[in-house]
């Protein structure tokens, strides 16, 4: 039974979406594969699907949303601290951004 | 069957309200206090807060107080400042609206200027009862869209299901409007593709481009600190959310603030200013992206949010669609839609439909939730812009 916490929403991203808090461990994404998430996800954030190398799109709603800054190992947080906009930079309070206090 | 207020140029209104308008800041107090014993029973503060003149917010003051939902206008004045009261004071007398100035500087001082103000409200109050009253179709509603506060859930729930409704109330005749160019970056290629002619889709773009440049120049795109703690890493990701507020319909024009859509349909506001960059940010905040798509004509604005506004707005009713079920639960007294609910147990198309309905529901009077709780934000700051090109509104 797939866990809908972690949807996919386009069959070319790689990355999926957290539909709750996600705890380290192995998920089944709706895709039916299997996740294993290397750290806690807030409800609304990004986990890598595949590895992703430094420099390579990053593909949300099957289009590019930005670049990774480093490689990014599957399972990982994708976020602004490894990410990029590919037009103008991202502001965000490092007190919020990663979304630990959230929900 | 709905009911709307008749106004002379034939567009119709959808609330009757009174509107005191104030020409600048020094004149807001004032303002504020005449409307005070009122602000429940349909009176209502606008205005613009600078000494200096502009052009845009002129135009914008004289496309709002004859806009279809007002009834009658107050103008109150301190009397040095640059706004051209004389010109606003002619628009509405010509719009066929009871319209009065107070002018503080000769009118006794600030207590003089608030009961005088008072009398004349009282009495527009009643006058405005006497406006003809005419059936009204959904083809004559004008909807806008905007989205504030957004989170990861904007642009899986709220968003989709607002552009379902869109599809549905552009099928229908209605027109309807979606705007802020600076979230639709990234966008511009697929967007293009939707126009309903080449030289529109054109336009599109250039749009988007002016507004990325306009931004790239001002150092930060329209992204705030709560949409990465909601899970949004890039403008680009905000933006592929805000563009599902738009559904699938084709676009059938490109209008900037304050120009009235020439019949039903899908338009794109362009909200960025034109030529160099100046004033500061396009938008400082949502409201005064709201006050742009009541100032085409929006009788209501559907706002969805993740992260959870509570606004409102002068002169039109917001409906507030809540895109992620944790907010709503927080904040659902502010909430008038859960579109949260996709991610539990309901569908597109089924939010899509309750969002419709309470158009409706709102258009025949029914009241929003921040019209109950007394919300009625305005604002309203320089800008400058260069009238649409032929190619935006394509026969």
């Amino acid at each position: 039974m797939p866990d809908n916490r972690l949807l996919l929403l386009s069959e070319s991203d790689n990355v999926l979406v957290a539909l709750g808090p996600v705890a380290t461990g192995a998920h089944r994404a709706s895709d039916g594969n299997i996740l294993h998430v290397e750290e806690s996800i807030s409800f609304g954030h990004k986990v890598a699907r595949r590895p992703i190398g430094k420099g390579e799109k990053i593909i949300k709603y099957g289009v590019s949303i930005g670049s990774a800054l480093c490689d990014i190992v599957a399972g990982r947080h994708v976020h602004v601290h490894n990410m990029k906009s590919d037009y103008t930079p991202t502001y965000a309070l490092e007190q919020t951004a990663g979304g630990r206090d959230d929900a | 069957m709905l009911e709307g207020f008749v106004r002379a140029d034939g567009r119709k209104g959808i609330r009757n309200l009174v509107a005191v308008a104030y020409l600048v800041e020094c004149a807001r107090h004032v303002a504020n206090e005449i409307v005070l014993p009122y602000r429940d029973s349909g009176a209502q503060v606008i205005g613009f807060p600078g000494c200096f003149p502009n052009e845009y917010a002129q135009m914008m003051m004289e496309r709002l107080c004859t806009h279809p939902n007002i009834g009658a206008v107050l103008l109150v004045s301190l009397g040095c400042e640059s706004f051209n009261r004389f010109a606003l004071e002619r628009i509405v007398a010509e719009s066929g609206r009871p319209v009065d100035a107070i002018v503080i500087q000769k009118s006794g001082g600030t207590r003089s200027s608030i009961e005088a103000g008072r009398q004349w409200v009282e009495k527009a109050m009643a006058d405005v009862e006497s406006v003809p009253r005419a059936p009204m179709e959904v083809g004559d509603l004008v909807i806008g869209t905007i989205c504030g506060g957004s989170d990861a859930t904007s642009g899986i729930t709220g968003n989709p299901a607002v552009g379902l409704a869109f599809d549905r109330l552009g099928a229908e005749g209605a027109t309807c409007i979606f705007e802020e160019t600076g979230e639709l970056i990234g966008c511009e290629q697929i967007m293009a593709q939707r126009a309903s002619t080449p030289q529109l889709g054109a336009e599109l773009t250039r749009s988007v481009e002016k507004a990325a440049r306009y931004y790239a120049t001002l150092g930060y795109g329209s992204f705030a600190a709560g949409n990465a703690e909601g899970g949004l890493s890039t403008i680009e990701e905000k933006s592929m959310g805000a563009y599902a507020k738009s559904g699938a319909a084709p676009i059938n024009g490109l209008i900037k603030p304050g120009d009235i859509p020439p019949r039903g349909g899908l338009y794109l506001m362009d909200v960025v200013p034109d030529g160099e960059v100046r004033y500061g940010f396009p938008n400082i905040n949502d409201n005064a992206e709201i006050a742009e798509l009541i100032a085409s004509g929006s009788h209501v604005i559907l706002f969805t949010t993740g992260r959870g506004s509570v606004v409102g707005s002068a002169i039109s009713p917001v409906i507030k669609i809540c895109a992620n079920p944790v907010t709503y639960k927080r904040l659902s007294e502010d909430m008038d839609v859960n579109a949260g609910r996709i991610l539990q147990d309901a569908g597109l198309d089924e939010v899509a439909e309750e969002i419709y309905e309470l158009i409706l529901d709102v258009a025949a009077g029914g009241r929003t939730k921040s019209e109950a709780l007394g919300h009625a934000e305005f604002i309203l700051t320089y800008k400058s812009f260069e009238p649409i090109g032929p190619a935006c509104l394509p026969v």
